[in-house]
């Protein structure tokens, strides 16, 4: 299809469009208001069927995706930062019920100081609650992840809640070329909507949300364990079908010319599109660079990152956030991942852009400086006046 | 019932058998038990709209017994009863 | 009207809740429940708030429930009821459902008056067809009885005990009932279980309102007010009686007494003194201290300023 130029926010309301959920429940958050409004624009023209609710709270309106998740209706909605944070109860609650809610965090810091601009500490806040966490680079990426999402969400394998991440204003606001999908193929690849049980099945009564003692609890968390592992193979299916109707070809981890590479960055998010092009300049001048881009956060794709890195000299790990009296987060889970590795790269952990600091091309080029000359501390803070 | 392993439960806690407390007893709690003067009884049926674990037996708009298994002896339908025709009386006596 | 209230005829329902939850003996909860889902014929679908009523009908593996059923969290089962039943007409315009359900919340007065009003506020707002009661047994019970919103002037809970220096709760309930009605919702109402025919024909006028729906019904607790479990019923007769409690509904626009309360206003039976009440249960007790008179005529003064008000709401 013709390329158009919209933004990250435009392309999900747009994606939820060609989708047609049955219920739609969301609080408006700065960067995510721009997926509301263009889906409320939507409702008031009459060119969805789905059932949009103004929810006057965050925890309301994963409470009502809740409700109609149960109810046996394909839902969605979309949050960011202090929202997400007033539905973090409700988030562990979706996942404990099995309900394949799919929802768009616009990554924002959290308070406080109040900030708008973009983080990863609210997706982050959130990498206990047993949802799927995915994350993209750019606009192309966050519409082809929200269409995907609903596949993963809902296999009968899976049934986990799941959150597809873009960067506030830099991937919300951004204007980008980017590919839609047509209508039809959209509506074919995420198929009719199937659950086990509904709470408006009256010839099943069903009870949800129950009382456990000591005696049912662990078991019932170990089901969410248990299908969590099941992720990764569903999502690499759920990948090689989207390649077949659009052309384009994802993996949860996508490396960028590490073939022949000494030493590489991770990064989420679009960070890890600003690397391809310094990894691009940094080959030019002869440097053996490459980059890694994940894609998935949670489940967390411990063996599939250490096969990825094993062998490498030195690694930074780029966190946009922070865990405060440790380190940013995704940086101990690459740890973890490579400690029985025969050949650990040496790895350093960089925690930049929080509160949408800017990351500057100068500033990426600094760390594989930094990792070439085996500079820096393990713990590094990169664009902070420190 | 209890013991099973993860894997042979339902997901996400749902309980898929409606009523299924039927099987729990409470009538194991009570100290006192409700007993009825039959020849008092006008089938009101008072007693059975004010019990608060159904624990009334009514068939065909008649009072016809207490279930015991479940009936936690909480006595409101002795002091409800119009006809005074229930009492509450010592369990185990 | 009185066709619903036929007990004998009430008698040959489906139980839609049924023995074996593990609420105390003599709990008022399970009563007003019982009393409420006999109102319609029409299948039902649950929303119930975290407390004493949710837990003890759903531990697992067990369930009191015989109908759909659903608890999520403690402050939010408004809106989770709001998300089933946008499902419901997502579902039903798009032909996958036929059937015509009703949608009715259970929540105790701290999911009602406190934690949950806002999502309470914004379903009423939002106009979803759905019944919203409160089991008012006016404190957190589930918790061990510490002080609501709804907690009554004067009553002892456990985070407003009776010490030598503070009588109880200071603070004069809120008048949720009303707060609800501001938004002028198409039918909310005040019951009580002792007056099962008010309750029930308020229950089936809430059920086909065509819209938001309001039950506050007084739901003694033997527990945390301390009195005899057979005399619930008893109570919850007293509380109306006494005016603390009065029957009447608010439907569209009217507002209208009902039972033993428009029979007082109407002058065939008498309003009690608040003494009765105030000796039913043993969270008044220290209320018979010399030093602690004053507060006894406080929720006197205070009952018949607001039984006026409602009089004269109700045009008597």
């Amino acid at each position: 299809m013709e390329k158009v130029a919209m933004n990250g926010d435009q392309v999900i309301a747009l994606a939820w469009k060609q989708i047609d959920p049955d219920v739609v429940a969301a609080y408006p958050i700065t960067p995510q208001t721009i997926i509301v409004e263009a889906f409320s624009e939507f409702v008031a023209d009459g060119l969805v069927n789905t059932e949009y609710v103004c929810a006057e709270s965050e925890h309301s309106a994963m409470s009502m995706c809740i409700g109609a998740s149960a109810a046996g209706a394909r839902t969605a909605t979309a949050t960011a930062s202090a929202g997400l944070a007033f539905m973090w109860e409700m988030l562990y609650i979706a996942s404990g019920m099995r309900l394949p809610i799919v929802m768009a965090v616009a990554n924002r810091a959290l308070s406080g100081p109040i900030n708008i601009h973009c983080d990863h500490s609210d997706a982050m806040g959130a990498r206990d609650s047993g949802w799927i966490q995915i994350f993209g680079e750019n606009v192309q990426e966050a519409y082809d992840n929200s269409i995907m999402a609903f596949r993963i969400a809902e296999h009968m394998d899976i049934r986990l809640p799941t959150m597809t991440c873009l960067d506030g204003f830099i991937v919300t606001h951004s204007l980008e070329r980017f590919e839609p999908l047509p209508d039809e193929t959209v509506k074919k690849f995420v198929g009719d909507f199937k659950y086990k049980r509904s709470l408006l099945d009256l010839k099943n009564p069903t009870t949800f949300g129950p009382f456990d003692w000591t005696d049912y609890y662990f078991e019932h968390k170990y089901q969410q364990v248990d299908a969590m592992r099941h992720v990764i193979p569903v999502i690499n299916q759920v990948q090689d079908d989207f390649a077949k109707v659009s052309g384009r070809r994802y993996n949860i981890i996508e490396p960028y010319r590490l073939e022949d590479a000494e030493y590489a960055v991770v990064a989420m998010g679009s960070t890890a599109g600003t690397l391809k092009d310094i990894v691009d300049e940094l080959r030019a001048e002869g440097k053996k660079v490459g980059s890694i881009k994940l894609r998935l956060f949670r489940p967390f794709p411990a063996q599939e990152l250490a096969k990825t890195l094993e062998g490498l000299k030195g690694v930074a790990i780029l966190d946009r956030a922070v865990s405060i009296g440790a380190s940013g987060p995704l940086f101990p889970e690459v740890r973890s991942a490579l400690y029985d590795a025969k050949d650990k790269p040496k790895l350093k952990n960089y925690i930049y852009g929080l509160g949408g600091r800017d990351i500057k091309p100068e500033e990426l080029k600094h760390v594989y400086k930094q990792l070439i000359y085996n500079e820096g501390e393990i713990v590094n803070f990169l664009g902070a006046r420190v | 019932m209890p013991g099973e392993k993860a894997g042979e439960l339902p997901e996400g806690g749902m309980i898929l058998e409606a009523g299924s407390s039927r099987k729990y007893n409470t009538g194991d709690w009570r100290s006192k038990r409700p007993v009825c003067d039959e020849s008092k009884c006008t089938n009101c049926l008072v007693c059975w709209i004010y019990c608060p674990d159904n624990s009334i037996i009514v068939k065909e708009g008649k009072r016809v017994g207490f279930k015991l298994t479940h009936c936690k002896g909480c006595g409101i339908c002795a002091n409800q009863c119009p006809a005074k025709c229930i009492k509450m009386v010592e369990e185990g006596v | 009207m009185s066709a619903v209230t036929s007990l004998k005829l009430l008698s040959e329902k489906e139980d839609r809740y049924v023995e074996g939850h593990r609420l105390c003996a003599g709990c008022a909860e399970p009563i007003i429940a019982r009393q409420i889902l006999l109102a319609t014929d029409k299948p039902v679908v649950v929303s119930n708030a975290t407390g004493c009523f949710e837990v003890s009908s759903t531990i697992y593996p067990f369930t009191s429930w015989n109908v759909p059923w659903i608890h999520s969290a403690f402050e939010n089962a408004a809106a989770t009821i709001s998300g089933v039943e946008a499902a419901y007409l997502a579902l039903k315009r798009k032909g996958k459902i036929t059937e015509d359900i009703r949608f009715v919340t259970f929540g105790g007065d701290g999911a009602t008056y406190d934690i949950g009003f806002q999502a309470i506020s914004g379903a009423i707002e939002r106009g979803h067809h759905f019944m919203y009661v409160c089991l008012n047994n006016e404190a957190y019970m589930n918790t061990g009885i510490q002080r609501s919103g709804a907690t009554g002037r004067g009553a002892q809970t456990t985070t407003c005990p009776a010490g030598t220096c503070v009588p109880g709760k200071r603070e004069f309930p809120k008048d949720l009932t009303k707060i609800i009605i501001a938004h002028d919702l198409p039918y909310a109402a005040q019951g009580s279980p002792h007056n099962y025919k008010d309750l029930i024909e308020k229950s089936a006028k809430g059920f086909e309102a065509s819209g938001p729906a309001f039950l506050n019904v007084i739901s003694p607790c033997p527990r945390g007010w301390r009195h005899d479990s057979a005399k619930t019923i008893e109570i919850a007769k007293l509380a109306v009686e006494t005016c603390i409690w009065p029957l009447y509904e608010f439907e569209r626009g009217v507002w209208r007494l009902t039972g033993e309360s428009l029979r007082i206003a109407e002058g065939s039976r008498q309003k009690l003194p608040i003494s009765e009440w105030l000796k039913s249960q043993g969270r008044f007790g220290h209320l018979t201290k010399d030093k602690w008179n004053f507060v006894a005529e406080e929720i006197q003064a205070n009952v018949d300023t607001k039984w006026q008000e409602l009089l004269k709401l109700c045009k008597i």
